[in-house]
């Protein structure tokens, strides 16, 4: 090793180190043009001169990239003589390439402006960047300089396009001036390795994180696109990289895991619309996937979120979606689910993007807004302006030249219609993975004739095979929310499977006993963190440090070039110790990441591990700020005191365990609370399903049969009995809920069932009350008996068909189905999701009893999502008419002397037709449980605006409320099928049963807070608190009534708004009290005082400001 | 390190050019935090003139704590939070935006301009949009000029 001073830095190195070497570990920054980490020195720019005193020699100006490192040097980087020789050299630079971007940049930041000398407008400044990686990093030499001095020129060999380049483009990519060194070479050009996060619309390294939220996120290598894995030349990574991560020599590894059950869960492919040949994807630049447009439209997709079309980076102004592309056509007589929301809202959103004046036409057959809130969200669509065209798009044309597109298309009224679009997306649909037949084989399981994996109604996350499931759009396509619900359902299956397994591969961890320390002086160890160069590359780390050890407590600081790495934990541990530490601060980069890992090393030290606090020195610093050293150095300096203002007011906390009552109470006794029940049994806990009737069933009572044949009846039966033997569940009909009181862990609830008053206690809550029928007050419901629900003529048709039967007055009987009863108008503006569906299965009923009826079904839009669209062509085939009309021109129910007409406006013949029933069905609405209301109230959760359970969240908490450990599942959520609710009830009992499989939950101490004297009770807090855990409570002292308020510490999640609403500073949350973040305040705005009652009013200069 | 910027309340006596405003930002930990994280992660450039305190929910800022800082120095005080109907707390932003316009009516007793302070929604996927609010803010606190409570 050898030691040298820079700027009077003492700074070690190894021996053979160069200068720039010793300068980068003292944290100095010089500028560097000609350097390249993995290439060898060059000396060319002259940029990095320093000046160096070497003992017993004069002083001399070196370039720092290629100077040898030698001991007791005395290195000055920012001399006057260091600087005059920099601008100069600048300004030769600047003579040279005036227009490189980075050539300006760094003469700007040297203060050169201009150039005494005169300009040559090249683009090449000779730095050899190319010429080096070319020959020692590809092993090429497919270019070179030739000549010498003014004759010096950048040229392949022999001056022509030769066959040793292999077009890699590294010339390219390390150019600093931008030019395009590789045509010198050949005729070729290098093409982009595309970039899989979007889709291959922009081009992307061969080493990469693959997108921001990857798990895990740390950066692989596409060892098909990497030149090392392919030729053994570059390696480039393996240099730059600081931790020494990159290893080329990883192989795949093939693992022989012991496992009781198998989630299948493969996900899906989007069609290649490539097949549709007749759309122009593929041929025409601007037919574009939904999933390529979706990119676009994203902050992180190829055009940071520019609405551009590929083709040529242009705005458009008119764009068509073309749904249904690979979906519902002959050879996939399936519905993809999704594509007519994600079509809607890309629609909403490129219109945020660019202005109202966009056009968004979205060209579909029937619009299925069938899930939660979506049939709300397409009527928003429409508000803001985009427009929906009811057709099948027959082709796309391409206007030579413009490359505009065309789409002629028949409108619904028969006329013929050009349209000329600057971009087409088309809304390509769901198709199981390519392997899926060989996934099918592996696992044994069978596949369905779309070739998705085969699930069935009443067991919708069982494949064909015992102990293996399956969840997401492997089993059919389906949206988020459906994705997320089957994948807990199938959890649920496995945790009764391998019940008796539970837990017995865990070992605890054991962390050794806490060391008290609040009654110690705060004494703070600061680490500062280099993270590699993605911290120290910019800001000045050991400044940083030097600084820190002025800050007020800090008895120890370090920097680490990973803190986060192993034996940096170590380290931390041992300075602990050594310094007698009780308060850790790491500046690196972000808590949300890192917080958790430094947390536990402070544990396993004996510290609270709540006695840690960060600094963002990294995404919110030097990321940030890359080109301002100076300033971010600054900036770090300022957020590490910060953190260390507030890590002198930290406290040990402690969670707060909680012990779990293991039973779960089940309201609603259907097909959801039964199905809910069994999985919570099935997992070992005990169950309390509680039904207002007298019996179980709720509406599948009602269900005679179903679409695919299966047997609702006996599996009713099956459910009952399987209840009735299962003493886990304890079953209460003709029930009410009185009182539930408590909150996660620990509820009490009084059942009144039959004159008597159960109470008991319980970890969980399921509500699973179901919805209702609507009872039509429109088209002569009530008032004539031949107009009847779907519902109503189910139980006909399962009972006695024989009013089907052809009498000899009538040759044949007439049956008119109208869709949308009570759905989706101003008063219930959602769709039912369900009656599309259950419309079909009743007429396809009335077909297979009696052929020669007619059916006639007048709608808004045929739902029929997924699988459900093939009973669609059935019922089409087997002549089952489908007559279309408009919410605005509904249709007329009138009974006269020829009995029943119904009168519906035909779109295609453009006039009224009045059509003779002998029976009238209405598809009525599903509408929420009034009962809901009072419920809600119970149990402190929310009912959205149509009387429906509110969920957590739309997408990705679909069974939870936001209130822990209470859950829901079924028609309670909204509108939805049997095998909907199973699959959310099946999810229900795996949530209810993360709670329920442990016997305590440790409750995150960072929650409200109440300083008892200091609380008047008067109660500004309770009503914003958004989960309703502060009540206002009475007590007496010295014979006087008082009130404060009390905080429910298992409801309070210390969201602080409490804190921020109190004006007597009586309650706070741990962690952000408001003498912590004061103190950020302060610290921030007064980097010399730290004291509160320093502050005087106004400002007093800096007393002893350190300079760095 | 010549020309060191002084980026906090020392150089009061800077002219409008060289006016480097101190600014601090209240970011919620789930959105604006993160948001600002991926601005990070994303390498997208702003001015280094804002300093971020973490607090759980924007709804956790106490009126008298950003008036504390504005009248202590501050030349710009920001309030980010979840996105209307995304807060972590499922409300606790909307009880930040009605704090927010109970601060704006404080800073006329302060003789302050209602531009010093500002309440936005930026969501952890925003970080161009963390970047674009951070410049912005900079550029109007730079208008601005330096706070009256920062001169001695």
């Amino acid at each position: 090793m050898m030691h040298l001073t820079i700027n009077d830095t003492r700074v070690e190195v190894p021996d053979g180190s160069k200068l720039l070497q010793a300068i980068g570990v003292a944290g100095v920054k010089i500028p560097t043009l000609c350097h390249h980490k993995a290439l060898t020195p060059y000396g060319a720019c002259r940029l990095c001169v320093v000046e160096v005193h070497a003992p017993g020699r004069p002083p001399s100006i070196q370039a720092a990239c290629s100077y040898p490192a030698l001991e007791g040097m005395n290195i000055l980087t920012h001399s006057d003589r260091v600087t005059r020789t920099r601008r100069i050299v600048a300004e030769l630079l600047l003579a040279r390439c005036p227009d490189a971007e980075v050539v300006r940049r760094i003469a700007a930041d040297l203060g050169v402006r201009d150039t005494r000398i005169r300009k040559k407008h090249d683009d090449c400044i000779y730095c050899g960047l190319c010429v080096r990686v070319c020959e020692e990093r590809m092993g090429r030499s497919a270019i070179g300089f030739s000549g010498r001095g003014p004759r010096k020129k950048l040229e392949p060999p022999f001056g022509k396009h030769n066959p040793i380049c292999w077009t890699c483009g590294a010339c390219n990519f390390v150019c600093p001036t931008g030019k395009s060194v590789s045509t010198l070479a050949t005729a070729n050009t290098p093409i982009p390795i595309p970039n899989p996060f979007n889709v291959g619309l922009d081009p992307g390294p061969a080493i990469s994180i693959l997108y921001p939220q990857a798990v895990p996120n740390k950066a692989v290598i596409n060892p098909d696109q990497c030149i090392h894995m392919s030729f053994g030349d570059c390696g480039i990574c393996r240099e730059v990289c600081e931790a020494k991560a990159i290893d080329y020599e990883q192989k795949e590894e093939t693992l022989e895991l012991n496992v009781g059950a198998v989630v299948l869960s493969p996900g899906y492919e989007i069609f290649d619309a490539r097949i549709k040949k007749e759309l122009g994807y593929g041929r025409f630049p601007n037919v574009i996937t939904a999933l390529e447009f979706e990119r676009i439209l994203s902050a992180s997709g190829p055009y940071s979120g520019r609405v551009l079309r590929p083709f040529d980076k242009r705005e458009p102004k008119r764009i068509a979606f073309i749904q249904c592309v690979g979906s519902r056509d002959a050879d996939r007589d399936y519905c993809s689910s999704v594509c007519c929301m994600y079509a809607t809202k890309e629609a909403i959103i490129a219109k945020e993007h660019l202005g109202e004046g966009l056009q968004c036409d979205i060209y579909f057959m029937d619009l299925r807004a069938f899930g939660k809130g979506f049939e709300q969200y397409y009527l928003r669509a429409k508000e803001l302006g985009v427009r929906y065209i009811r057709c099948r798009v027959p082709m796309i044309e391409e206007i030579p030249g413009t490359r505009t597109l065309t789409i002629k298309y028949l409108a619904e009224n028969d006329k013929k219609v050009l349209q000329e679009y600057d971009l087409v997306v088309l809304s390509v649909g769901m198709q199981p993975p390519k392997e899926v037949k060989a996934i099918a084989e592996r696992f044994g399981v069978a596949l369905n004739p779309f070739s998705f994996c085969s699930a069935s109604v009443f067991k919708p996350a069982d494949s064909s095979r015992e102990g293996i499931y399956v969840a997401g759009p492997f089993s059919e396509p389906k949206d988020i929310p459906e994705t997320v619900v089957q994948a807990s359902a199938a959890a649920a299956q496995v945790l009764s499977l391998l019940k008796d397994a539970r837990g017995t591969l865990i070992t605890p961890k054991v962390y050794p006993p806490e060391r008290e320390v609040a009654e110690e002086e705060p004494r703070i160890g600061v680490f500062v963190c280099h993270c590699g160069t993605n911290i120290a590359g910019v800001v000045n780390v050991p400044a940083v440090v030097q600084y820190a050890q002025t800050l007020p407590n800090v008895v120890y600081a370090e920097n680490n070039l990973y803190t986060c790495s192993n034996d940096t934990q170590e380290r931390i541990k041992e300075k602990i110790t050594e310094h007698r530490l009780n308060r850790v601060v790491v500046a690196s980069c972000t808590p949300r990441t890192h917080e958790p890992l430094f947390r536990n090393t402070i544990r396993e030290e004996g510290l609270n591990p709540y006695l840690f606090e960060m600094a963002n020195i990294r995404d919110q610093c030097s990321w940030v700020h890359m080109h301002e050293p100076d300033k971010a150095t600054e900036k770090s300096k300022d957020l590490l005191r910060m953190a260390v203002a507030k890590a002198r007011l930290l406290e040990p906390l402690r969670s707060r365990p909680l012990k779990i009552k293991k039973a779960c109470l089940v309201i609603g006794g259907g097909l959801s609370g039964m199905t809910a029940a069994l999985g919570l049994a099935g997992q070992g806990f005990d169950a309390y399903l509680v039904e207002k009737d007298e019996e179980l069933g709720g509406h599948l009572r009602h269900v005679r049969y179903l679409l695919n044949g299966e047997k609702p009846q006996d599996e009713l039966r099956r459910l009952t009995e399987q209840i009735k033997q299962d003493d886990k569940i304890h079953v209460f009909t003709g029930a009410t809920i009185e009182g539930i009181e408590g909150s996660i862990g620990d509820f009490r609830t009084r059942i009144s069932a039959r004159g008597e008053t159960t109470e008991i206690t319980h970890g969980a809550v399921i509500v699973a009350t179901g919805a209702a029928e609507y009872r039509p007050k429109e088209y002569l419901y009530g008032q004539d008996q031949e107009v009847i629900t779907q519902q109503e003529l189910e139980q006909r048709l399962a009972a006695d068909a024989s009013f089907l039967a052809v009498e000899a007055k009538r040759p044949a009987k007439s049956v008119v189905m109208i869709q949308c009863v009570g759905s989706r108008d101003s008063e219930r503006p959602y769709c039912s999701r369900v009656c599309c569906a259950e419309a079909i299965k009743n007429a396809l009923k009335i077909k297979a009893l009696s052929p020669q009826t007619h059916v006639c079904i007048l709608y808004r839009d045929i739902r029929t999502y997924g699988f459900k669209e093939s009973y669609y062509t059935q019922a089409r085939q087997q002549g089952v008419v489908f007559a279309r009309y408009d919410e605005d021109r509904k249709p007329e129910v009138s009974r006269n002397g020829n009995g029943l007409q119904v009168s519906v406006f035909d779109q295609t013949l453009g006039m009224t037709v009045m059509i003779p029933a002998d029976l009238v069905v209405l598809s009525a609405a599903m509408v929420a449980n009034p009962g809901n209301k009072e419920l809600a109230q119970l149990l402190k959760v929310p009912l959205n605006e149509d009387g429906f359970f509110l969920e957590a969240h739309r997408k990705l908490r679909p069974i939870d409320f936001a209130t822990d450990g209470v859950f829901l599942c079924g028609a309670a959520h909204s509108p939805m099928d049997l095998g909907e609710a199973i699959t959310q009830a099946a999810g229900t009992a795996a949530h209810a049963g993360t709670i329920l499989s442990r016997d305590v939950i440790d409750l995150e101490p960072t929650i409200s807070h109440v300083i008892e004297e200091k609380c008047d009770g008067c109660a500004y807090c309770v009503d914003p608190c958004p989960f309703k855990a502060i009540t206002l409570v009475e007590y007496q002292s010295n014979g006087e009534t008082k009130k404060r308020v009390q905080v429910n510490e298992a409801i309070c999640k210390g969201c602080g708004t409490c804190q921020a609403t109190c004006p007597k500073g009586a309650i706070f949350v741990w962690q952000f009290r408001p003498e912590q973040l004061e103190a950020q305040v302060h610290a921030a705005l007064f980097r010399w005082h730290f004291q509160p009652e320093q502050l005087q009013a106004g400002v007093q200069a800096p007393q002893n400001l350190e300079s760095s | 390190m010549e020309e060191q910027t002084i980026t906090a309340g020392a150089a009061a006596t800077a002219t409008n050019e060289q006016f480097e405003p101190l600014i601090l930002a209240f970011c919620c930990y789930w959105c604006a935090y993160a948001g600002a994280d991926l601005a990070g992660t994303s390498r997208i450039q702003y001015p280094t003139n804002v300093r971020i305190i973490r607090v759980q929910c924007s709804g956790m800022v106490h009126p008298n704590l950003v008036i504390e800082a504005l009248t202590k120095g501050a030349d710009g005080v920001l309030m980010i939070g979840c996105h209307p109907g995304d807060c972590h707390y499922l409300e606790g932003n909307l009880r930040a935006k009605s704090r927010a316009d109970a601060i704006s009516l404080m800073l006329e007793d302060f003789a302050l301009e209602p531009e010093r302070f500002r309440l936005e929604w930026v969501s952890a996927a925003e970080g161009p949009r963390f970047a674009q609010v951070m410049t912005e803010m900079v550029e109007q606190i730079k208008k601005l000029g330096p706070s009256p409570f920062r001169a001695a």
